[in-house]
């Protein structure tokens, strides 16, 4: 039930018998992960347990060692320089700092990917694509304007929400998307992904170590540990199982309370 | 995807009614809308009955004609319809900015303006910057045990023993050119033995040190600025600042002691290798021998040459860090600032350094070392 390898289902990310290392250092050995399409993906770990060198080596920006690595039907890890990855359209990508480039205005990072894959649409229509992303992403509209330097750490977050989604992509990746957010901004951001994802039908891979984000808007939560996905599965699945570093993270004095706060926002939202 | 979007308009009785086909995502409505922007006549309604698939920039297109000409959106799909809902939820009817560009007979005088603004502003700074170096100077006068040894000591290897080997090279082929150059013009009038008092005054009192300096500011004066401005942009001299060490002492005045202590020693190595390729080419090419050469240059230079050098060697190594630690704490915004600073660091060092030469070789003729 908690296998990371899923049979006969509609697979989005296969991740097979990955190796990475760091000259001595190994950090993922013969790691297996699948992704349903349509899914939240929560992935956990202890700090330097390889979550963002996982993720970088699904878009192709870690060579791994070894393994294999489909995405939306094609292999990753055969393509032998990036102009070979054909489906960078069809992703979109939050990196943790936002890395936007600080000589664009937030629209312009916007506009980036637009100019880049469909240069056959206008200037005029390009600028009402970034409005409207940007509005999308919960920037208020003159944020467009401004650049990097000028923004807060939770509206570079947005910012850089609103570049990943530029090209409605169909994969979304997020690196500690809530990670330096006050609890409000953090909380709105959590809904703003979960409503993003419920309308625009979108499937989310996302690094986390935010447990209420991952109570609140992950369908499953990948563990990751001893080199390798030792669990997939919701939380009560993995509760369920008797590992040591799950039971901490999830029985933790953090992890109740998340959990103690989804359970009384699940009685107040019933009514009666 | 081969298929693309098109769209007709047909007029009915209640008025128009644009009907899309195809699928509306961002790969395919490229061409389409600039056609869209050009229909004129009033659209009553908008029919999606063909539309197999939608994304928000479809959404986006269907939305902006519904909401500029009052059209009513009919037969959406699914998706469709809670894409369109969700633009019209946060909306809120504004249009993009236009990149506001002035006229090319405002645009120019402005930058003129603005030029010479940022040159009055950029005067007062630096006179500002050179008087925070001297509090902190003095800060270091009353307090000698605050003094960061070692970073004067690893900016020393930096600016001066690791710059040995190209500004050696340099100065030996300079000498060597001096030296050809000036034996073909002397010879000419058969007096090639002055090719001696040639490349020992030009080497020891002008060339070397101007040509260190120079390269100093090309190696050491932007590497200055980057750094300085990086660390600025990864917010590392707040941080030093909280921790209450003060990026002047820590960071600037090494940098700039450094070079300052560097430069002369540098220059008066310069000169020497200087002289020892103008040897090197004269026992080649002159019949003089190397160490006769070498010997004359005793004869030739007069000593006040010398002190010239190593009066302006400190001078130049002064302008050249303070130029590369300025701009480089000047740094704000972002990654191309650095870079500009970092050129305008060696632009402004060498430029400075040049006139200055100048200067001081009339200075120096004037009162008597000629």
């Amino acid at each position: 039930m908690t296998n990371p390898v899923l049979e006969g289902e509609d697979v989005l990310i296969r991740v097979r018998d990955l190796c990475n290392a760091f000259g001595p250092h190994v950090v993922h050995e013969h790691l297996d992960l699948d992704v349903r399409r349509g899914e939240i993906i929560g992935v956990v770990g202890g700090s330097g347990t390889g979550k963002s060198v996982l993720m970088r080596a699904i878009i192709g920006l870690q060579i791994p060692t070894e393994g294999s690595i489909e995405v939306l039907g094609q292999s990753i890890t055969d393509a032998r320089d990036d102009h070979e990855i054909s489906i960078r359209n069809r992703w979109g990508v939050l990196f943790q700092g936002g890395a936007l480039f600080s000589t664009l205005t937030v629209g312009e990072n916007v506009e980036v990917p637009l100019r880049e894959f469909y240069p056959e649409i206008g200037d005029e229509l390009r600028a009402e694509i970034a409005r409207y992303k940007v509005l999308l992403s919960g920037l208020p509209a003159e944020a467009g304007d401004k650049y990097p330097a000028e923004l807060s750490g939770g509206m570079k977050k947005r910012a850089g929400l609103a570049r990943a989604l530029s090209l409605d992509p169909e994969l979304l990746f997020l690196d500690e998307p809530t990670a330096g957010l006050d609890p409000i901004g953090a909380a709105a951001f959590d809904q703003l992904i979960l409503n993003l994802q419920q309308t625009l039908g979108l499937t989310v891979f996302l690094i986390t170590h935010d447990l209420d984000t991952l109570y609140e808007i992950c369908d499953r939560v990948a563990v990751l540990a001893d080199k390798r996905v030792i669990a997939v599965g919701t939380i009560p699945q993995l509760l369920a199982l008797d590992h040591p570093w799950i039971q901490e993270y999830f029985n933790g004095p953090r992890g109740r309370a998340a959990k103690a706060a989804q359970e009384r926002a699940a009685t107040a939202g019933t009514p009666g | 995807m081969t298929e693309t979007a098109d769209f007709t308009l047909t007029s009915g009785e209640n008025g128009d009614t644009l009907v899309f086909s195809g699928p509306m995502t961002v790969a395919t409505l490229g061409g389409l809308d600039a056609r869209l922007r050009e229909i004129e006549t009033p659209i009553a309604r908008i029919d999606l009955a063909d539309v197999p698939m939608m994304d928000t920039v479809g959404a986006w297109t269907c939305w902006r004609l519904s909401r500029d000409t009052g059209a009513e959106i009919v037969h959406p799909c699914e998706a469709a319809e809670r894409l369109i809902g969700a633009l019209e939820k946060v909306d809120d009817g504004g249009e993009p900015t236009q990149a506001g560009g002035l006229p090319v007979w405002l645009r120019v005088p402005a930058k003129v303006g603005d030029t010479v603004f940022g040159l009055a502003a950029g005067a007062v700074e630096v006179l500002g910057f050179f008087g925070q170096m001297l509090l902190a100077t003095w800060g270091l006068l009353r307090h000698p045990g605050r003094f960061r040894f070692n970073a004067l000591v690893h900016q020393m290897e930096l600016v001066g023993v690791n710059a040995l080997a190209i500004v050696g090279l340099m100065s030996f082929l300079v000498g060597i050119v001096i030296a050809q150059q000036g034996a073909v013009q002397l010879r000419q009038f058969g007096a090639e033995v002055y090719t001696v008092n040639l490349v020992g005054r030009l080497t020891l009192r002008e060339l070397g040190i101007l040509m260190t300096a120079i390269m100093v500011a090309g190696r050491s004066g932007s590497a200055f600025a980057a750094q300085l401005g990086t660390m600025k942009l990864n917010e590392e001299i707040d941080a030093m600042r909280t921790i209450g060490v003060s990026p002047m002492e820590a960071l600037v005045l090494p940098r700039i002691l450094a070079t300052v202590l560097m430069l002369p020693v540098l220059g008066v190595y310069s000169a020497v290798v200087g002289i020892i390729g103008g040897a090197f080419l004269s026992s080649l090419t002159l019949d003089i021998p190397f160490f006769s050469f070498l010997a004359r240059i005793r004869e030739v230079v007069p000593v006040h040459d010398v002190w010239v050098g190593l009066f302006k060697g400190p001078v130049f190594g002064l302008i050249v860090s303070v130029a590369g630690c300025y701009q480089g704490m000047q740094v704000k915004a972002n990654a191309e600032e650095v870079g500009l600073r970092t050129t305008s660091a060696v632009v402004m060092a060498i430029f400075t350094v040049i006139v200055l030469d100048a200067f001081f070789a009339v200075f120096f003729t004037e009162v008597g070392w000629g």
